[in-house]
């Protein structure tokens, strides 16, 4: 397409992401994006019609997730773009890299509370990383160029981008424009320029810190993943031999087979993992952000800890926790620069010599594994043993995603990452829904691999229709659904801290058939109840590529999450699975 | 504005275009931030335009509250001001009543003080007056007994103090 071309703004639109490298996007029409979806018809972007409008964003989540590219979506007004706020927020907290185009009513019509119309960029300001409202056809090309770049870079985030109609309508003399290719000088953002190189006299402070370090831990959150830094941080632990905390943002960033992982910390973490940060003197962090869920009561988090905090965003340093080194930079960047400096000081060699707390590290884990009782015979199926058998009959490369609640923590405990990109699930928001969606976006980007989406109850009834999308689509995923029949997670805090007064979380246990549900939207259902047939079905459902598979395991409500730190107690009140209760670290 | 120290004053560049301000504003009141004042206007080059805002660094650390602005991708530049390190002035116009028994001594006030006066009928006087937060605050308490009818203030605009 030359330069100079005359041509409305719906075609520019199309052409912008087009050349913005977009292969698809996720979206429904509606009256005021409709000049837009014209065009997509001679359009080499593959547009998945999706069933509702969250089902489309968390898809370009998972779709981001899975392949490290912005994840493309497109709705219209008012409803539409409010129903995407929802995974706008998702992805906002979890650095996810998304393009989101909503249509809106005409420029002149703006303000007049025209049909569909609401304040997209108003309601969406808190949510983006940054917002546009399109105002002529001829800002198009350059606004794409500009969403893209902000999406991408620094921090990535969502970035949405409010279309008038009269500016794509054909129909309409404010569509016409005269197209360019829109370069870097077009998108004029002279307030954004995100550093990403770390500060070098930083960089050896902190090498030497980590030198004479007696307890160091790394804490590694998803920023590793988003900066595609996980080669880096293998090179830069197998150097120093330090112990790997991997949050659960990050896991899968280094490897859970590796003798330096210890797993995820945090409030449903194992006991190594939050024991070894709690003791630790110096905690490295590198692109993860202080959660709550991982420090518990902030005042009793690491003690002793001197912290070195490396994160692209400087609003990340010292936010939380005060830092002893605070870092700004490209996790991988940085890692790179800081191996480089840790190599200049004398490798492993010059380091302290950490034997005692490597010992004391394998004591505790040797004490405290992850562990369950198996069900009796005749018991509802126990959600762990559902996810090792599941791990057992999955290759390693398999993309897991995740709703939230219990099955979330069953998943990131159980399965085991030995790869970066295979897991996916909602971290900072908690959005219940998330896995079928964030699935279809993952098995979309990565057709070859194997999806599976770990899903509970309460989960599936939120956002199940986008499995007719898959459907019809042809989108193979398969869902694993962990039906104990309740909001385990709300059920399990109601049994620690209220008294077992359940309120409002039972769903039921006959209804909806989940077998027949799944039929319904064009997918394979099977139904297991008890463990012999766990890994039939698991087989079974992997040989099934033609269309989704639904298997619902019927899982033992009774069963919580251990270990477990009541929110607002320490990290050092970590609770443990009942049969460890008692035994001395 | 009892304890001048305890206001800092943020003087933000940012892009001079629609919805800014809203940004700007927005991220102050998610955090939980009052807004003393706020002065905006564009700059010398029509581009951007710079928001002045005065905040009580008492109520919240400021610290996180400038690098979450510093995030915003229209805001081009910010300079934290303390009150020691600035030069800083604000605009009131005020009118006063003014009969004949007080106007004598109501335009000694205005001279001493070197206010100006913007308009006068045989009723009131409308007087403009520009100086540091404080002394519009003393300014404002001299004029009130005798009557102030209508006050505006604009909020403070501050630059660095020159070594």
């Amino acid at each position: 397409m030359s330069n100079n071309q005359q041509m409305c703004g719906g075609e520019a639109l199309v052409k912008a992401l087009e050349r913005a490298g977009v292969e698809v996007m996720f979206g429904l029409p509606g009256g005021a994006i409709l000049p837009v979806y014209d065009p997509i018809i001679d359009s080499s972007i593959r547009h998945i019609l999706v069933r509702h409008e969250q089902g489309a964003g968390h898809m370009a989540e998972g779709y981001a997730h899975a392949t490290g590219r912005p994840g493309v979506v497109m709705v219209t007004s008012g409803p539409a773009a409010t129903n995407v706020v929802t995974p706008l927020c998702d992805a906002f907290l979890d650095s996810v890299p998304m393009v989101c185009i909503t249509g809106q009513v005409p420029y002149a019509a703006i303000g007049t509370d025209a049909f569909q119309e609401c304040d997209t960029t108003g309601i969406t300001m808190a949510v983006t990383k940054h917002n546009f409202l399109v105002t002529e056809a001829q800002d198009i090309p350059r606004t794409i160029r500009a969403a893209f770049h902000i999406a991408t870079t620094g921090r990535p985030g969502p970035v949405l981008v409010d279309i008038p109609k009269d500016i794509v309508d054909p129909v309409n003399p404010r569509s016409a424009m005269t197209w360019y290719e829109a370069t870097d000088a077009d998108m004029d953002l002279p307030g954004y320029h995100p550093i990403t190189q770390g500060d070098p006299e930083l960089i050896r402070a902190a090498a030497e810190m980590i030198r004479t370090a007696q307890r160091p831990v790394l804490y590694v959150g998803g920023g590793i993943l988003k900066s595609r830094a996980a080669e880096a941080l293998l090179q830069l632990a197998e150097m120093v031999q330090i112990p790997v905390v991997t949050t659960l943002m990050a896991r899968g960033a280094f490897p859970d087979n590796h003798e330096l992982c210890l797993g995820m910390p945090g409030m449903h973490g194992n006991f190594t993992a939050v024991t070894a940060m709690q003791k630790s003197d110096l905690l490295v962090s590198l692109g993860a952000r202080f959660d709550d869920r991982v420090t518990g009561r902030l005042d009793g988090f690491a003690p002793a800890a001197k912290i070195i905090h490396v994160d692209i965003d400087p609003a990340e340093l010292g936010k939380v926790r005060r830092v002893d080194i605070g870092i700004q930079g490209d996790c991988r960047l940085v890692i790179e620069d800081l191996t480089a400096a840790m190599r200049e000081i004398g490798g492993v060699e010059a380091q302290a010599d950490r034997r005692a707390w490597r010992s004391t590290i394998s004591g505790w884990q040797e004490k405290f594994p992850l562990v369950y009782e198996q069900s009796e015979p005749g018991e509802r199926l126990k959600p762990q043993y559902v996810l090792e058998e599941l791990r057992d009959n999955n290759p390693a490369d398999t993309i897991v995603t995740s709703g939230v609640g219990q099955h979330q923590m069953y998943a990131s405990q159980y399965w085991k990452f030995d790869h970066p990109y295979t897991w996916i699930n909602s971290g900072g928001l908690g959005t219940m829904g998330f896995s079928i969606p964030a699935a279809i976006g993952a098995k979309v980007g990565k057709p070859d691999r194997r999806v599976w989406a770990v899903d509970g109850d309460g989960c599936f009834q939120m956002t199940a229709q986008e499995l007719v999308t898959a459907s019809v689509e042809d989108i193979p995923i398969k869902v694993a659904l962990l039906n104990n029949s309740y909001l385990g997670m709300v059920r399990q805090w109601q049994e620690m801290f209220y008294d077992e007064r359940f309120s409002e979380v039972y769903l039921s246990e006959q209804t909806p058939d989940y077998v027949k549900w799944s039929e319904a939207m064009g997918c394979v259902g099977i139904r297991v109840e008890s463990p012999e047939e766990v890994a039939p079905a698991i087989t079974k459902a992997n040989e099934i590529n033609d269309r989704p598979v639904v298997v619902e395991f019927r899982t033992d409500p009774r069963e919580n999450v251990f270990p477990m730190v009541p929110a607002g107690k320490s990290n050092s009140e970590l609770v443990v699975d009942p049969s460890q209760q008692g035994l001395e670290p | 504005m009892s304890n001048p120290d305890r206001f800092h004053t943020i003087v933000t560049t940012v892009e001079n275009k629609p919805g800014v301000l809203a940004r700007v504003s927005g991220l102050f009141a998610r955090r939980g931030f009052n807004i003393e004042s706020l002065a905006v206007a564009p700059t010398d080059d029509e581009r951007f335009s710079r928001i002045t805002f005065t905040v009580d660094v008492e109520s919240a650390p400021l610290e996180q509250v400038v690098k979450q602005l510093n995030k915003l991708i229209n805001v081009v530049e910010i300079q934290e001001l303390p009150p020691e390190d600035c030069v800083s002035r604000e605009l009131m116009l005020v009118t006063v009543a003014a009969d004949a028994h007080h106007r004598r001594e109501l335009m000694g006030l205005i001279d001493d003080w070197r206010a100006y006066v913007l308009a006068e009928n045989t009723e009131r006087i409308m007087l403009s007056f520009s100086a540091r937060t404080a002394r519009l605050d003393e300014f404002e308490e001299c004029l009130r007994p005798f009557g102030i009818v209508e006050l505006q203030r604009t909020g403070r605009v501050a630059l660095p103090a020159l070594d």
